[in-house]
């Protein structure tokens, strides 16, 4: 059956796994076909890379008797990438003033955006910028991402914390579009990084620390390939002892960095002896010096010129050739079959996600999907109960002050009242006594006045005198 | 211009094919550069069109695969089109004996072969329906057919959402339909038209009159004529799709063939000698009718679209349209939520209900867990 194709095409799982991985394969395989109304005779098996199911008896090989035509198979492939557009990140990552940017625009051989960086930033930035490139009929969707500020910084230790979060956060864009339901992954700008550059101060000793730190955090999400920067500045002699000990370093350290493949017959024997060449050293240079009667890419110096595209000068070419030439397709893939995967696994599998249950009964991601979403609607209902007695609480509560203060306003509302009640009782009883006494006054006064109609002489002193006093009674 | 030292095949040329002066960017039929992609001017030759070769070199490694069902009535033909098709003995025409009874419920029947020609290798899966529009009551014959390729996408499906997927996810589904139309003449029956408004909505079909050497071509033109109108009345699109004509070179193209569709085709396995030459053909007593001779049959035509010129064109579709449309459905049906605006809609359905994929053990599992205690 197929389980045995299965066992052989996941290479790279251990043995526990295996058991879980194969029973899966039968129980899916038996879940469709008991379920099916129709028997599928003779299942077409699984094919693998290599050429090994072409001798079990499900699959045959047929010779035909005649040209079919078919041969335009590839053509019809290229033709359909062609239209599509390719697609190709690259990350360099280096010190400033390694010579990033210029080396970019030596390889592609164009005048790229370019702004010199300043050595003050306090963090490292990643700033991506993107490009079409033509050649014949081929468009190229390049994106440069630079790390700005690297190295630069008295405490490095979140150097390349950036760098790496700047990679997941492509890998998890991607995820987000692949898992959604309606997804678009045809039309899909694949922002992934296919390659990293990464420059090497050319100190001719050994790697600094902080760059083993970044490769050693990036080789698992990334292809790295290293370069030696500013090769100029070591003489031939040191290269190879500079080369030697940045391998031995990376190998001791555990750093994988990419190797260019060599399964393939036509590249095989080049990519093979690049290998060997690896870190490549590299000169970068926009300006054209003439030597002999051509103008060719160098940087002149009082005491020679160096050509970047000769190979006895630096490893440029060879750099272009593997980086362009031969190898892009394989970086895209590996990106996206190896790193990108792992990425993915990881991910689903930290979100709770295992391809196994707990009684090792195969566990759809549906299944596993269903249940989780089950799970947070319950949640979700207990927080929404809760914010709803939280919120009745506060009700209540506010309810309650907004009472009390207005018992207390009628309260001193009544006192008020009362104040000014009693107020005007006062000023009444005032009242009644200025009238009172007014009332007294006139009478007087008429008692008076009868008085002055009464015998003037006799009493005219004596009612002068009692009208004195009883005007200074008054007064 | 510079000249890069020897380096291999492809870098002797000293001027590239951008030259500085070039103002313009070659013209590109697909999407436009958004202002956000400023497209540069490169000063010379780089190497990026070495991609090409890149990507032929992994595809021929990795080799192709082609999915192929035929179906129709018995005794159409259909095995002798398919053997005629890769011009190889894929099965031995099926002929019924008397003894042998006919076939209560259709049997899906596969083979695999892998054939190679100049360093191209392709893997080929053809699923033949015997059986099909046989019986007396044919109701829901379709059924099993539709059934066969949700089957497929399912797999597919399922390989997808693993958490440790496979490098390369073999590909059962089905990418091309072939439907046999009985060369009667008048114009497609209901039992055509029924099955060809289900199918039309999940796999590309492309109908073929089957045995047309019964008609002559007067009325192979009427009979396609009629079949196109009586395709256009019931709104049911078969490839080449014109909604997916993505640019002004494929409309012109696709136009041409959905001209011809359907394609009038006559098939035979057997070999006989025509002015010197050894041509496949039948042999009758008026003459020998040549497969491959476009004044007899226009079998040449349809093997052209299937193998040289729309194949990929064919698996992309069934990928990127009726593949997504699929997953589109199935992942919203466990969360009951009407087709939403995910759906491609390939052909509205005046009537007839439409033909669900039969639910698998785990979906049904779903269904009953969110259906306990759900608050939805």
């Amino acid at each position: 059956m197929t389980s045995e194709v299965a066992r052989h095409l996941r290479g790279e799982h251990q043995d526990s796994g295996k058991f879980h991985i194969l029973l899966k394969e039968l129980q899916l395989v038996m879940l469709f076909q008991t379920h099916m109304p129709t028997k599928t005779t003779c299942l077409s098996s699984q094919i693998s890379d290599d050429e090994q199911n072409q001798k079990k008896e499900n699959i045959r090989s047929l010779t035909m008797s005649g040209h079919v035509g078919f041969e335009s198979l590839p053509d019809q492939l290229v033709n359909r990438s062609i239209q599509q557009g390719f697609c190709f990140n690259i990350l360099c990552v280096g010190e400033t003033g390694i010579g990033k940017s210029t080396l970019i625009d030596t390889l592609f051989n164009t005048n790229f955006e370019d702004h010199g960086s300043s050595h003050f930033y306090p963090h490292v930035r990643l700033e991506a910028q993107t490009y079409e490139l033509h050649e014949s009929n081929v468009r190229l969707k390049l994106t440069i991402v630079n790390t700005v500020g690297f190295g630069d910084q008295i405490n490095k230790e979140e150097s390349y914390q950036p760098i790496v979060d700047y990679i997941d956060a492509q890998f998890e864009a991607y995820l987000q579009e692949e898992l959604k339901i309606k997804r678009a992954l045809s039309n899909y700008h694949d922002s992934r990084i296919h390659v990293c550059l990464y420059f090497i101060s050319p100190t001719g000793h050994s790697l600094k620390t902080l760059d083993l730190l970044a490769m050693k955090s990036l080789d698992s999400k990334v292809n790295i390939i290293p370069v030696i920067a500013k090769a100029d500045a070591i003489s031939k002699a040191e290269l190879q002892k500079f080369k030697i000990k940045l391998m031995s370093e990376l190998v001791s350290n555990g750093v994988q960095i990419y190797q260019f493949p060599t399964d393939d017959e036509t590249i095989a024997k080049i990519n093979a002896s690049m290998n060997g060449h690896l870190p490549f050293a590299v000169v970068g240079s926009m300006d054209e010096v003439k030597v002999g009667n051509k103008m060719v890419k160098a940087r002149q110096y009082p005491w020679g010129v160096v050509q970047v595209e000769n190979e006895n000068h630096c490893d440029f070419v060879k750099l272009r050739e593997m980086l362009i030439c031969t190898n892009m397709e394989d970086l895209r893939e590996q990106t996206h079959t190896r790193h990108y995967e792992l990425y993915r696994r990881c991910k689903l599998e930290e979100m709770g996600f295992t391809d196994v249950g707990p009684e090792n009964k195969p566990l759809s991601l549906q299944e596993t999907y269903e249940a989780k979403r089950h799970e947070f609607y319950g949640e979700r209902q207990r927080k929404e109960e809760e914010m709803k007695q939280m919120f009745v609480q506060r009700v209540k509560e506010k309810e309650a002050i907004l009472k009390e203060a207005e018992r207390e306003l009628q309260a001193k509302f009544e006192h008020l009242k009362r104040v000014h009640q009693e107020e005007r009782m006062k000023l009444e009883e005032k009242r009644r006594l200025l009238e009172e006494e007014i009332i007294a006054f006139s009478k007087k006064k008429a008692t008076s006045e009868i008085y002055q109609n009464q015998p003037y002489m006799a009493s005219g002193s004596n009612l002068k005198k009692e009208k004195d006093r009883k005007n200074s009674n008054f007064m | 211009m510079f000249c890069f030292p020897a380096m291999g095949h492809r870098h002797c040329c000293a001027l590239g094919p951008m030259d500085p002066m070039r103002r313009s960017p070659s013209p590109c039929p697909s999407r436009p550069s958004s202002p956000r992609t400023p497209p540069c001017e490169m000063l010379g030759y780089v190497g990026i069109e070495a991609v090409l070769d890149q990507l032929k070199i992994k595809a021929m490694k990795m080799g192709f695969e082609f999915n192929i069902m035929v179906v129709g009535q018995s005794g159409l033909g259909k095995s002798t089109m398919v053997n005629t098709l890769f011009k190889s003995k894929m099965w031995k025409s099926t002929v019924q004996g008397l003894g042998t009874p006919t076939p209560q419920t259709l049997k899906l029947q596969s083979v695999t072969h892998v054939i190679e020609e100049k360093g191209v290798k392709l893997k080929l899966t053809v699923t033949d329906t015997p059986g099909f529009g046989d019986q007396i009551n044919n109701d829901k014959c379709w059924d099993p057919i539709l059934g066969y390729i949700s089957e497929q996408y399912e797999r597919y499906l399922q390989e997808e959402i693993l958490i440790t997927r496979q490098r390369h996810i073999p590909d059962t589904r089905v990418h091309c339909c072939i439907y046999f139309v009985p060369p009667t003449g008048h114009c497609l029956r209901p039992l055509d038209i029924e099955f060809l408004q289900r199918l039309c909505r999940t796999v590309n079909v492309v109908p073929v009159i089957a045995r047309a050497d019964s008609l002559t071509i007067e009325e192979r033109e009427t009979f396609r004529r009629r079949i196109q109108h009586n395709l256009r009345t019931h709104c049911i699109e078969v490839y080449p799709q014109k909604c997916f004509d993505e640019d002004i070179n494929d409309r012109i193209l696709n136009s041409k063939i959905r001209d011809r569709i359907p394609f009038a085709v006559v098939g035979a396995d057997r070999e006989h000698l025509v002015n010197g030459r050894c041509v496949l053909g039948r042999k009758t007593k008026w003459g020998i009718i040549e497969v491959e001779n476009l004044a007899h049959c226009e079998f040449p035509l349809l093997r052209d679209l299937l193998i040289r010129s729309h194949l990929q064109d064919l698996k992309d579709i069934t990928h990127n349209v009726h593949y997504e449309n699929y997953r589109v459905c199935r992942l919203n049906e466990s969360h009951l939520l009407p087709r939403g605006p995910g759906w491609v809609n390939l052909a509205q359905t005046p009537a007839g209900p439409l033909a669900t994929p039969q639910p698998s053990k785990v979906h049904q599992q779903a269904q009953e867990d969110s259906e306990d205690g759900d608050e939805y």
